[in-house]
């Protein structure tokens, strides 16, 4: 069969992100190329979410991982570039889904200004009222805001828009 | 000095100012005066770090050595930080007040930085920009919650500005090649971006009910840019390098 940049990349949406591992890294936006050879070496680059990622390289490895196990493909390289930047735009409807699945709110679209004010108006995946408090715009890992739903009286974890 | 050469000066500087105001950042892990601080100041390490680990990488396409190397073999005096990211900790309000004047230069540093000529760092610098940008909103929310809190907080937060002020100034210390930087549009050098970082930064202290020391007083402090320390950074070192100089070809 011809390999083609829509075949890897629908393989790679088999490769989930280790911190949300509810969405591949495909619908999360950070995969920017896929090329090609003609002995079918596929050469895959990556872009960061947050430079200080520590799931980056993990990543890196179970792109690695993932299509070296197919016997028709060729060498597989992954790399990272900067070349796209990644931002929370990025990430499909399908991703938008899985973090909530993960029972994350999933970030505000267009928030390339982003302020405390928008932060404040995060709605909660458990109960999608929008009467919630952020408590700090620094979570557990890099890409997640604190927030608290006066509503269903939960507390819950933001993606941050970026 | 060639463009390369100002151009590694330029990124040695900034790599430099991350690793170290991550390490101090770092610091605040498991002290901070409530969870949600000490998560804040942990986050902003990891993202500091992060970044300095990619600025190393673009001087390591330029023929420096590895990240892991530069940053962990280096002794002070071939650091290229500035005297306000290497001093102690302190109080949470001297912490604060660095976190909100080294910041406020990175966003103005970053933003300037986004339509660099050298496109490798053109394209970090978007990257890094989003990421700051939560950095001066913790910070502005911070001195603004405490300049207008009480007396005791007001008292506390303006002496640490005071004590902070000429260090801050240091940060813009003029690099020796300049020139080239701003003739060949890599960056538009450290005039300029004090200037933009004035601008941004007076306003806010404004409405935070504190105020900018005199101008008659302002006495930057600098030779960090050239490997001239405080007493401060030699332990900093020390530390932060323990574990990889008991074994180097640790993995973590």
């Amino acid at each position: 069969m011809e390999i083609t940049a829509d075949y890897i990349r629908e393989e790679l949406k088999q490769v989930k992100d280790p911190e949300i591992p509810t969405i591949s890294i495909v619908d999360l936006g950070i995969v920017t190329g896929i090329d090609i050879s003609e002995n079918n070496d596929i050469h895959v680059t990556l872009t960061p979410t947050f430079a200080g990622c520590p799931a980056l390289r993990m990543m890196e490895d179970m792109v690695k991982e993932h299509l070296g196990s197919y016997e028709q493909l060729g060498d597989i390289t992954v790399a990272t570039s900067f070349e796209t930047t990644w931002s929370t735009d990025l990430i499909s409807d399908e991703g938008h889904a899985a973090i909530k699945k993960h029972g994350l709110a999933p970030p505000m679209r267009n928030c390339s200004n982003i302020s405390m004010d928008i932060l404040e108006a995060t709605k909660c995946p458990y109960c999608d009222s929008e009467n919630t408090k952020m408590k700090s715009p620094f979570g557990p890992t890099l890409c997640r805001s604190l927030h608290y739903c006066n509503n269903c009286k939960q507390a819950f974890e933001g993606f941050k828009p970026i | 000095m060639n463009s390369i050469e100002a151009l590694k000066e330029l990124l040695y500087k900034m790599a430099d100012d991350q690793l170290i105001i991550g390490h101090r950042n770092s610091e605040w892990n498991g002290l901070g005066p409530i969870l949600e601080e000490d998560i804040a100041f942990s986050s902003m390490a990891q993202d500091k770090m992060g970044q300095s680990e990619h600025l190393y990488n673009l001087l390591n396409q330029l023929g420096e050595a590895d990240a892991d190397t530069v940053a962990f073999t280096r002794n002070a005096p071939q650091f290229h930080c500035s005297h306000l990211v290497e001093l102690p900790i302190g109080g949470y309000d001297f912490s604060l007040i660095r976190h909100f004047l080294f910041d406020f230069a990175e966003y103005m540093r970053f933003e300037a930085i986004k339509t660099s000529a050298y496109q490798p760092l053109a394209q970090v610098a978007k990257k890094f920009f989003g990421e700051i940008k939560y950095h001066t909103m913790h910070a502005n929310t911070w001195v603004h919650q405490l300049g207008n809190g009480n007396e005791e907080s007001n008292t506390k937060m303006q002496d640490s500005l005071n004590y902070a002020w000429n260090y801050a100034l240091g940060m813009f210390e003029p690099g020796p090649a300049e020139d080239i930087l701003i003739a060949e549009n890599i960056f538009m050098g450290e005039e300029a971006l004090k200037a933009q970082w004035l601008e941004a930064i007076t306003p806010l202290l404004e409405k935070s009910n504190l105020t900018i020391p005199e101008k008659a007083t302002w006495a930057p402090i600098y030779g960090g840019r050239v490997g001239k320390h405080t007493e401060h950074l030699q332990p900093l070192l020390k530390e932060m390098t323990e574990v990889y100089t008991i074994d180097p070809s640790a993995d973590w």
